[in-house]
């Protein structure tokens, strides 16, 4: 092997070859140039004339140029030449290697990178020769010690995945001492983070031979526990390196109003120079923070960019205010006896005697009709609102009767209250109970479900003022208030103006009861930080699970977890990361230990390190000699040229042409995009990457698109296909979306376009495809593909697709709705009219057009026709399959005019209780 | 056959182009014992003609030499006097279709393409008149019509496989003869049938067209010629050094052309497939013209 700096020659001795360059230049000096051919119709008249030149013409100097360079680069290319070659002489091939990869929360990033360096260490230790043994730190519990070839181990790599904790050097230590050979050199494939037991396996390897260290000097950022505020919530970004600005986007994911789990809102950490930290702050209503399961880093993601928000980490303390033997009731008749039915099991409850003993610093103090006595009383509870306390009062007679003495507001009233009861629907009465109507969606109790049972017979009611109707937060159906409340300073307090016995209405009895107040607990503060003192001794289970990759999964199987071991609230190989629970109470364990500092790792001098961007060995042979080869096929254009074979060079230029132009057309690309598809109505259909699949949604909505003009007024082109990373959405009525597992990994902001999508009116139709293999539930990876989606996308609440929906007769009237498969399909689900006509509607959104059809029928293929307009796939067997290739047109046809007509078909759909009510 | 259909509508539009801007080509009559038509009848309409057929009142676009300045000094307006026609002209084109022709360096069409259009241009000339038109190996016999343009025009579309073109000799006993070649083959047979043509009494024009390539000779190095078919081929070290023989060479061919065209009293043009065909059509519209 011939050296010379960073290239090396494997069989130098062919350089010799150069020497013959110069005889090379006077021979292809010597050769002219094949005579060009010509058609040339007056050859005749030159036949006989002399040529005036006789000298042979000698090729033009740049053809030389080019033919004497391809020579050159063949020769330099059999020579074996190799880049950045090792120095292969201080590495001695009888020391054994050890390759260690610390495979930890921090080396998620860009764990691909890694797992090539390892192959690449390992391939350039297979080839000379050397044994070598391999780790992957975070998962070896004990250091075991096996060498064995070096490229065997390559075989391993594939399957390996980073851990979602701290890498364990201590055990790696004790096995270097224990069982390692004296002489040894490591490669260390790092993460880049500082920690004392890491520096100590470095500096026992360090002692035992070379030690390579690759890092990718890319800064590790992590995500501290959130800290809440009134009104706010902050987390806090570490990163290890400190040069430089930077900017993080941080996600907050949490249930929606309609308890569906989305983003709620993006905050973005800025880093100035020199910065390890930054906050990010999220300013929301506090009904919103509570909902916050989870905070996200968008980029770079690991497990230790995600942060599970444990908003119960310790249960709410909730005090009931007691006058002790107030009328020496029963237990059964005491008014808070409902409430302690409701609350029991999801909060800690005290009882407290008065307002002033506050010093249990409770949550929310409730008070079922008892007055508030002293001014000292009320000072102390009010202090304790403006810190943040919610107090819960419920009516009942002794209220009542109270504020019917004063004439001015009770401070820890939500509104002023009028004298007297006012009681319905008894004996003597004609009026009816009242019932609660729906939550309004500013309601902290909007989404609940009202039974029609629950009545309400007994009230007081609010003095009418202006401010009333933004404090009533719940209302019965003749509009006077059920709730309001205010706030003061940051927490508030709330009146029921029921009582919380059975007495005055039904509530306390009903399921609703229990949500409204759970509801109220949890809007209440919270105190983050703490682990109930009895931690230790709860046996805990493991709900959701974080993985390296910061991906937040349900966790698999049940694991029961000791107290102790939770207590740290960090993660381990024992312990991983994720929200555990025991009983009512849940805490979340976060992969990093909340002290710890991330800093970039320091090396002790004799270590050499390198990144990962600098690829070690490169063989270099096949590039120059590809090189090589493309300059003869230049040198075969240009002669071609030269002998006025036109077409070659013409044909290398267009060629060329077109490379250069495409880059250069995306923007008008953009344009043609649009005009194509608002030339005529067109359906898309979202490109999956798999031809077969593509192919087959074209097919689909091409054989749709014949079947609609045929029978139907619709005239629609084919179908377009669209890149949903990039392409406009806007101009499409529908889209077919055939979902592959690709599209879970979609970005944000393209999911964000899809929500903008459907938020303005448009239809998407999901096909998982997979309904005879698993159904809707159960998981192929085309449903769990969507369901991942779903995390990112606006998808209403669904039910199942049933006769009678508008779907069903938008054109035709269908009873199943089929594509290859017949299983179930699900739409936005409908909201009760209470008009008997129409029991139901679509929702509300978009003109009452559902945004998503969602199944996996596969109905592409089975509306998909060929060029000659056959069908390509039989729906089924003989008659049967007919039928349902029919149906399944009919469901395509129904869709389309859904999606063209929206409320107009509804309209026409609820015209018997339109006209009726226009009679009326 | 569909695509033929196009191709010589194609042609014909072209051509339409290139006769536009130029009057009806009433064909000038030759005295000639062997063509006069004796005792013709009068064919009841106007025409070209000796008899006089009717005054009319002058329209625009009338020629001024048409006037007749007498009948029009004894009223306000103009006069024109019209003649019966009695026989019409007759021309018969040879649009070169060999191999040859159909050469082109690429920036303008062949040779051939261009030879079609003057010939199917100077037709359309011709029907407006009420002359008739006809091909040399036409199926038909001159005639007139705007039909006959058609087929014609579908006809000029064939082609053959002989290297250079061999004028045809007529069979008309009278009439115009128009050839239309590049003439670069065998110069006996282009002469014999000028010659005998001539010698027969008939008046002609010869029309060469050359692609700008083969008049300027713009070749370099090493190359070797061949005729479109291949059959002739000439090799060179050095196509530069050639090329004063050559354009002597070509110069001595176009004057043995014009020498050919004058001896026997007939006209001669040169025409570069660079410049438009419409002033190929005006030149030989001068030539052809009724010269009264």
């Amino acid at each position: 092997m011939l050296q010379i700096g960073l290239i090396g020659f494997t069989t130098p001795i062919v350089l010799f070859g150069l020497l013959a360059l110069p005889f090379i230049w006077r021979l292809l000096r010597a050769v002219p140039p094949p005579a060009a051919r010509r058609h040339f119709p007056p050859v005749a008249l030159l036949v006989g004339l002399q040529d005036a030149e006789r000298l042979p013409d000698t090729s033009p100097l740049w053809l030389r140029l080019l033919r004497i360079c391809a020579v050159g680069l063949a020769i330099l290319g059999l020579a074996g030449p190799v880049f950045n070659a090792q120095d292969q002489a201080d590495q001695d091939s009888g020391v054994p290697a050890l390759v260690l990869i610390d495979g930890g929360w921090a080396s998620s990033a860009d764990w691909e990178q890694r797992l090539n360096k390892a192959e690449e260490v390992l391939e350039e230790l297979g080839r000379s020769g050397r044994v070598a043994s391999f780790a992957l730190i975070a998962d070896q519990k004990a250091f075991g010690v096996e060498f064995r070839g070096a490229d065997d181990w390559q075989a391993e790599l594939s399957g390996l995945s980073p851990m979602p904790w701290e890498p364990d050097f201590k055990g790696v230590s004790a096995g270097v001492e224990a069982g390692l050979p004296t002489k040894l050199d490591s490669f260390w494939i790092s993460d880049g983070l500082q920690s004392d037991d890491k520096s100590e396996l470095a500096r026992l390897l360090a002692e035992r031979g070379n030690v390579t260290v690759y890092e990718s000097g890319a800064a590790v950022m992590a995500l501290r526990r959130p800290e809440r505020e009134a009104g706010s919530a902050r987390v806090r970004v570490s990163r290890s390196s400190v040069e430089g600005e930077a900017v993080a986007l941080i996600d907050a994911f949490g249930s929606d109003a309609s308890g569906i789990e989305r983003r709620l809102e993006t905050a973005t950490a800025e880093f100035a120079d020199q910065d390890a930290e930054a906050v990010a702050e999220f300013s929301l209503p506090t009904e919103v923070l509570n909902r916050i399961s989870r905070f996200e880093l968008r980029n770079p993601r690991s497990a230790g960019a995600v942060i599970l928000a444990a908003d119960s980490v310790s249960r709410k303390k909730v005090a009931l205010l007691e006058r002790d033997g107030t009328d020496g009731a029963s237990a059964l008749l005491s008014p808070y006896h409902y409430l302690r039915q409701a609350l029991e099991t999801k909060v800690e409850l005290i009882s407290i005697s008065s307002g002033n003993n506050l010093s249990t610093n409770p949550d929310v103090v409730i008070s079922a009709d008892t007055p508030i006595l002293s001014r000292q009383e009320t000072e102390s509870l009010f202090k304790w609102l403006n810190d943040g306390g919610v107090l819960i009062r419920f009516a009942g007679p002794r209220l009542a009767a109270e504020t019917a003495m004063r004439d001015v507001e009770d401070p820890l009233l939500p509104v002023r209250i009028r004298p007297g009861l006012t009681a319905v629907g008894g004996a003597l009465s004609w009026e009816r109970p009242k019932r609660i109507a729906p939550f309004r969606k500013v309601s902290p109790f909007f989404g609940l479900e009202v039974p029609s049972d629950v009545e309400i017979r007994t009230q007081v009611l609010a003095q009418p003022g202006p401010e009333l109707s933004d404090r009533v937060i719940a209302e019965l159906n003749d509009g006077t208030p059920l709730a309001t409340a205010k706030a003061v300073g940051q927490g508030r307090v709330v009146l029921f103006h029921i009582s919380a016995d059975a007495e005055w209405s039904n509530l306390p009895l009903s399921g609703l009861f229990v949500d409204i107040l759970e509801r109220l607990a949890i809007a209440s503060k919270s105190n983050q930080d703490a682990l109930p003192a009895d931690a230790e001794k709860l046996d805990w289970t493991l709900d959701q699970r974080v993985t390296a990759f910061g991906e937040v999964r349900t966790a698999d199987g049940v694991t029961t977890m000791p107290g102790e071991r939770i207590a740290r609230l960090t993660s381990s190989r024992d312990v991983p990361p994720g929200l555990y629970s025991s009983g009512p109470v849940s805490t979340a364990v976060h992969v990093i230990e909340e002290t710890r500092e991330l800093k970039p790792a320091e090396w002790p001098a004799e270590i050499s390190r390198r990144g990962f961007a600098f690829l070690g060995t490169i063989q270099a042979a096949g590039l120059i000699l590809a090189l090589a080869a493309l300059m003869f096929a230049a040198d075969i254009v240009a002669t071609l040229r030269l002998t006025g074979a036109a077409f070659g060079f013409r044909t290398a230029m267009l060629a060329v042409a077109f490379i250069f132009a495409f880059g250069a057309e995306r923007g008008s690309a953009d344009d043609a995009f649009a005009i194509a598809a608002t030339g005529e109505t067109t359906i898309a259909y979202v490109l999956t990457g798999d031809a077969e699949t593509d192919r087959m949604s074209a097919a689909g909505l091409a054989g749709l698109a014949a079947v609609l003009r045929v029978r139907t007024a619709v005239e629609i082109a084919d179908s377009a296909p669209i890149d949903i990373e990039h392409d406009e959405l806007v101009f499409f009525p529908l889209i077919y979306w055939p979902v592959t597992p690709s599209h879970a990994e979609l970005s944000v902001e393209t999911f964000e376009r899809v929500n903008e999508y459907m938020r303005n009116g448009g239809m998407i139709l999901f096909d998982t495809k997979d309904s005879d293999v698993g159904g809707f539930q159960i998981g192929t990876d085309n449903s769990d593909a969507l369901r991942r989606m779903g995390e990112h996308l606006e998808i209403p609440a669904l039910e199942r697709l049933r006769q009678g929906h508008l779907l069903s007769r938008s054109y035709y009237l269908l009873s199943e709705f089929p594509g290859r498969h017949s299983g179930a399909v699900w739409v936005e689900a409908s909201v009760e009219t209470g008009s008997p006509q129409t029991p139901w509607a679509s929702g509300t959104k978009n003109d009452g057009v559902t945004p998503v059809v969602v199944g996996g029928n596969d109905w592409a293929a089975a509306w998909a026709v060929g060029k000659d307009a056959a069908a390509l796939f039989p729906g089924g067997q003989g008659e049967t399959g007919e039928s349902r290739r029919e149906n399944a047109l009919r469901f395509g046809v129904n869709l389309v005019m859904l999606a063209l007509t929206g409320s107009y078909k509804s309209a026409q759909f609820h015209s018997d209780a339109i006209l009726e009510r226009l009679g009326s | 056959m569909k695509s033929d259909q196009k191709r010589a509508h194609e042609l014909a539009a072209r051509a339409a182009r290139a006769a536009a801007a130029l009057p009806p080509l009433a064909t000038r009559r030759f005295v000639a014992a062997t063509t006069m038509h004796l005792g013709s009848l009068g064919r009841r309409r106007k025409g070209s003609g000796d008899e006089f057929w009717q005054i009319r009142a002058a329209r625009e676009g009338d020629p001024r030499r048409l006037i007749d300045w007498r009948r029009s000094a004894r009223a306000d307006t103009h006069f024109v006097r019209e003649m019966e026609l009695t026989a019409p002209g007759r021309v018969l084109f040879w649009a070169d279709k060999s191999a040859s022709m159909s050469f082109s360096s690429g920036k303008y069409r062949s040779k051939a393409d261009r030879a079609r259009l003057i010939v199917l241009a100077t037709a359309m000339l011709l029907d407006r008149a009420e002359e008739h038109f006809g091909l040399f190996e036409g199926a038909e016999a001159p005639g007139t019509g705007r039909a006959r343009l058609e087929r014609m025009a579908l006809e000029l579309l064939s082609s053959d496989e002989n290297e250079y073109g061999m004028p045809p000799l007529p069979s008309l006993a009278s009439g115009i003869l128009v050839y239309v070649s590049d003439f670069l083959g065998p110069w006996q047979s282009i002469a014999n049938a000028v010659k005998s043509a001539s010698a027969a009494g008939l008046y002609g024009a010869l029309v060469q067209v050359l692609d700008p390539e083969e008049q300027s000779f713009p070749y370099a190095g090493r190359t070797e010629f061949r005729s479109m078919n291949g059959s002739i081929r000439f090799e060179t070290l050095g196509a530069r050094g050639l090329r004063e023989q050559y354009l002597a060479s070509l110069e001595r061919r176009k004057a043995d052309v014009a020498a050919l065209a004058k001896n026997a009293g007939w006209r001669s043009m040169f025409h570069g497939t660079a410049d438009s065909a419409s002033s190929a059509v005006a030149a030989l519209h001068r030539v052809l013209a009724d010269g009264k």
